[in-house]
């Protein structure tokens, strides 16, 4: 199974060129790690930034120039900075083409859940309800199963709904899968060394299996 | 040209009542109006209700508030990085209303621009649509969100000058804005208070109309959370 640089790293396959894109926190900021240098990205920050850049050397840490998780980050040239009404206008407005994000859940659907365990954990939404409604393209990084071993790919969601038949396309650390229009998860691509029935037996939802299911490549 | 100075945070926040609805600008603890925290802090001012993105941290911002237990209710879209927040809600000690980010923020712009209600595709299908209308636009489901507005609105910007103009700076913006407008009274805190006439207006960030009273930080610590360096 992938771990989360492996994780991140695959998702950094379906980077395109010229695309605005906003990470999530956790697995998604990795994303940034591994997208190809010959690719013009740029990365927005929910908080008000397009134009992320890498963390900052000790001498150049700037607490006026924090990511959406509350790390110091720097800026890019050609890069711009705005308060968050306009922020989330551009997220709502469907500017940011990719959205990466975590999840706790996800159904057949594509319903997401990733913000509330009512009773244990209520951090709140954040900027996630607004990124899954308005992205054009949303896909999810997260393990195939809980701590607790239980499938987080659902028949439905059981957690607090963040959005509804929002997700495309989800990466874990067993396989690669995309939401059928009609419901179902479809099984595209198998970690390496990881088998197929591995993966039916991991995922409570319809898993769709078209012909053979070939192998993530990692160059 | 008006003059909005006053002379410290002390002033400024001084006829700040129990029961009051503030705004407090900032994201985590980047953009946070530093000294008149303080200074309400000193005061131990009961019953607020705060308006902010984020509930600061255990001793720092906003939590200082909270562990005093000075505040009734809070509106905001994240409090993951205070425990005892997380605990007083979960424990039902404080009223909290958490809501998506985006609408928050274009709550407290509409509350300030005279809009009062909008449509938003945030929340839709989640508990955030409890209560309230949605209605088809285009083929598309949104919820219909309020004007956010409140008694003062304490913000924080770079520079400002006695006019009441305001800059800010990289990530601190934020939520400052638009709660500069939708405050009855704004209270700007800069770290540094130019006089009118030093700041080029092609610069303005916010406007001197949409505040009341200005004043320089006597210090800004500028907490960071998350020092993430690169080797």
């Amino acid at each position: 199974m992938l771990s989360k640089e492996q994780i991140a790293q695959r998702i950094a396959q379906e980077v395109e060129h010229g695309q605005y894109i906003n990470l999530g926190i956790g697995i998604p900021t990795l994303v940034a790690n591994y997208i190809p240098a010959h690719l013009d990205v740029v990365l927005q920050s929910e908080n008000g930034l397009l134009g992320i850049g890498p963390f900052p050397k000790e001498s150049d840490v700037d607490p006026d120039l924090i990511n959406a998780g509350k790390q110091t980050i720097t800026m890019l040239p050609g890069s711009a900075v705005f308060d968050s009404a306009q922020s989330f206008a551009m997220i709502r407005g469907g500017h940011v083409h990719l959205t990466i994000l975590g999840a706790m859940e996800v159904s057949e659907h594509g319903d997401i859940a990733n913000w509330k365990v009512p009773g244990k954990m209520v951090k709140g939404m954040g900027g996630a309800m607004d990124l899954v409604a308005s992205a054009k393209n949303i896909i999810v990084a997260m393990q195939h199963c809980s701590k607790d071993g239980h499938s987080k790919l659902l028949p439905a969601c059981s957690l607090p709904i963040t959005g509804i038949r929002c997700v495309k396309k989800i990466v874990t650390d067993l396989a690669v899968l995309e939401i059928a229009p009609e419901g179902g998860f479809i099984l595209k691509e198998r970690a390496p060394n990881v088998t197929v029935n591995e993966i039916k037996s991991k995922t409570a939802g319809k898993l769709i299996i078209l012909g053979e299911v070939p192998e993530m490549q990692f160059d | 040209m008006i003059n909005k100075t006053v002379k410290n945070a002390e002033d400024a926040v001084k006829d700040i009542q129990d029961g009051a609805t503030l705004m407090m600008g900032g994201f985590g603890l980047s953009g946070i109006p530093e000294n008149c925290i303080a200074a309400i802090l000193k005061r131990r001012i009961q019953n607020l209700t705060i308006i902010s993105n984020n509930a600061g941290v255990d001793d720092f911002g906003i939590g200082l508030f909270l562990n005093q237990k000075m505040v009734k209710k809070m509106i905001s879209s994240y409090v993951g990085e205070n425990e005892e927040f997380e605990r007083q809600l979960l424990q039902g000690e404080l009223e909290v209303e958490l809501l998506p980010q985006g609408t928050l923020a274009e709550r407290i712009r509409a509350g300030g621009a005279g809009i009062p209600a909008f449509f938003t595709p945030a929340g839709v299908g989640t508990e955030v649509a409890e209560g309230k209308e949605t209605r088809e636009f285009n083929g598309k489901l949104y919820l219909m969100e309020l004007a956010l507005q409140a008694d003062f609105a304490l913000v924080k910007a770079w520079k400002g000058d006695t006019a009441g103009n305001l800059i800010f700076k990289g990530t601190a913006r934020n939520f400052n804005p638009m709660m500069a407008t939708a405050g009855k009274i704004t209270i700007a805190e800069v770290e540094e208070l130019v006089p009118a006439g030093s700041l080029d207006p092609n610069q303005i960030h916010t406007p001197g109309i949409y505040v009341a009273r200005i004043f320089q930080g006597e210090f800004y610590e500028k907490r960071i959370e998350q020092r993430t360096v690169s080797v």
